[in-house]
């Protein structure tokens, strides 16, 4: 089987190494009134994800977007046991970087390609630091 | 990130454990978003008091103080919460006892609260218990650092007060509250603070749905940048810039905006943009407006109606003496409630002006310190909401699997009263 194999470059937010299956956004994620912690899932009624579980994925998005309750359901979804295991943020702001930070897993931005277009849902990504590796099976 | 002696010490523990674990948190947060340094802040609004499962089980595991460490601190260690350094109140959070036997609402959870109400009272967190705090007394002076938490409230003090506030969330809040700091980035910098998209309006834009069906526009189009409003706009008033504000951070996560005349950052349209070159407007005309009004109203598609909400953002003392003023002699429809949200020190005013009376006669119900999307609580066996509120329209039918209508305070009063929605553009 033919892997490719491609690597992207970024800001660190949350330091550390994890490794795992892309869930991919388009769109900014909300995390009150966006996501369900007791399940991992995102309950957004017209979202592209609506439905789709986060728990044990790297999840990569553009940006956070509504309540400022985002860090804490995040936070709530890390003490439920529901939680991404890494975070691919195109675009940070106060909601998704302290989101990573309560969340605390690894954490990368301000890459040097769109995370969002270079990566699609289920591709193998490791996050190590900056360092983006992403395989597409 | 640069610290100074002071916060080295800070985290090092010289003011205590918990103000440690709280600097430790922001400089997390703060190296989390590339921020040079921190700044001061002395108005916090955040909150501690809002019960949930997690919460609960701390308190069962390590009292209040595990709660606050765990969730207001993301620390682990077993700390004692000291009082709060700087001035610091608690947003909208649960329903308090006053609701028992009225919102279908665990007993538990008002007693997790009035606990925690408690423990906090005590340790200096000014219970205002709403959404807004703008309206009873909590507001920032032009230029105030500030670390604020409630997307609508965080755009109201940026844009009308002209006070500087980021989103903050649950953690740095709480951090703030500890230490009197938060990361000095995003809107707490002069040069962050310019409009970045030109709204013109070319359809008349005056009223509290008019105002909050262009806040959902604005904050489609600007996505979590500055919008400026120019054009065919009425002079706003408060509750018309807190429904505008409310509905910019909800389909977008608009903080700041600017109208050019109104709002003190932006006397002139050239100073919406601080000198730059404004880009092409995006016009907001008749398609535009319907547009809007027809994904707000995307989620329902039953007449029938069992229950009408108004008061998000929480009601100012006018909006409330409106409710009043339309239901009066009135009785709702059997099998549909009225709920209007507002913070409860106006509830005071309500009561003493006569206005709750005339609201309770119909078979409406003032309420305080909540809402139905906070609480995930509405009249049991809601199928069909009616609400005035850009906000609760978009949140409420995710949060509590009903369908929604949104419309004007009449259409919304309309209702309640005859159990059928009949709104429309006007």
């Amino acid at each position: 089987m033919i892997k490719t194999t491609i690597v992207l470059r970024g800001r660190v937010v949350v330091p550390g190494a994890c490794e795992g299956e892309a869930l991919v956004s388009h769109e900014p994620i909300s995390g009150w009134g966006g996501i369900d912690p007791a399940r991992g899932v995102i309950i957004e009624p017209r979202h592209e994800l609506n439905g789709a579980c986060f728990t044990g994925k790297v999840l990569v998005f553009p940006s956070a977007k509504g309540s400022s309750g985002w860090s804490g359901f995040f936070q709530s979804a890390r003490l439920l046991g529901t939680a991404p295991i890494g975070m691919i943020i195109a675009r940070i702001s106060t909601k998704s970087a302290l989101g990573a930070v309560v969340t605390r897993v690894p954490a990368v931005t301000d890459l040097d390609a769109d995370p969002c277009e270079a990566i699609a849902t289920g591709d193998r990504v490791r996050i190590d630091n900056g360092t983006v590796e992403v395989r597409r099976p | 990130m640069f610290l100074t002696e002071e916060e080295k010490r800070m985290r090092d523990g010289s003011e205590g454990a918990a103000a440690g674990a709280a600097m430790d948190l922001l400089i997390r947060y703060g190296e989390a978003l590339d921020a040079a340094r921190l700044c001061d802040v002395r108005n916090v609004a955040g909150t501690m008091t809002q019960p949930s499962p997690v919460k609960a089980a701390l308190v069962r595991q390590g009292g209040w103080d595990k709660a606050f460490a765990v969730i207001n601190l993301d620390c682990d260690d077993d700390i004692e919460i000291p009082a709060m350094r700087v001035p610091t109140c608690q947003l909208q959070h649960g329903f308090g006892g006053d609701a028992a036997g009225v919102v279908p609402y665990p007993a538990e959870n008002i007693a997790l609260q009035a606990q925690a109400e408690s423990f906090y009272g005590r340790r200096g967190v000014n219970i205002l218990a709403t959404c807004t705090p703008y309206q009873v007394g909590n507001i920032p002076v032009r230029g105030e650092h500030c670390a604020w938490m409630e997307s609508s409230a965080v755009i109201y003090a940026n844009s009308v007060l002209g006070a500087r506030t980021n989103c903050e969330g649950t953690a740095s809040a709480g951090a703030a509250s500890l230490t009197g700091k938060i990361p000095c980035w995003g809107n707490h910098l002069d040069g962050n603070r310019h409009g970045t998209h030109l709204i013109d309006v070319r359809v008349p834009v005056d009223g509290f749905m008019e105002w909050g069906m262009l806040g959902y526009f604005a904050g489609g189009v600007a996505g979590e940048e500055h919008p400026v409003i120019t054009g065919d706009i009425a002079r706003p008033d408060l509750a018309e810039l807190k429904h505008f504000g409310a509905a910019a951070a909800t389909s977008g996560g608009v903080e700041l905006y600017h109208i050019p005349g109104v709002t003190p950052e932006a006397p002139t349209p050239e100073a919406a943009f601080r000198g730059r070159e404004a880009p092409p407007p995006v016009t907001y005309g008749p398609r535009e407006r319907r547009a809007v009004y027809d994904t707000l109203n995307s989620q329902g598609t039953s007449a029938g109606v069992d229950f009408v909400l108004l008061g998000c953002p929480h009601a100012s003392v006018d909006q409330v003496r409106r409710v009043a003023a339309e239901l009066d002699g009135r009785r709702l429809s059997p099998g549909t409630e009225l709920w209007l949200m507002v913070p409860r020190a106006l509830k005071d005013v309500a009561d003493r002006s006569g206005y709750t009376g005339v609201i309770e006669r119909s078979g409406g119900r003032v309420l305080g310190d909540s809402c139905p999307a906070m609480s995930r609580a509405a009249p049991r066996g809601t199928r069909v909401f009616a609400t005035d509120s850009a906000k609760q329209a978009h949140y409420l039918p995710a949060i509590l699997g009903i369908e929604a209508w949104f419309g004007t305070l009449e259409d919304c009063v309309h209702a309640a009263v005859t159990g059928r929605w009949e709104g429309g553009l006007p």
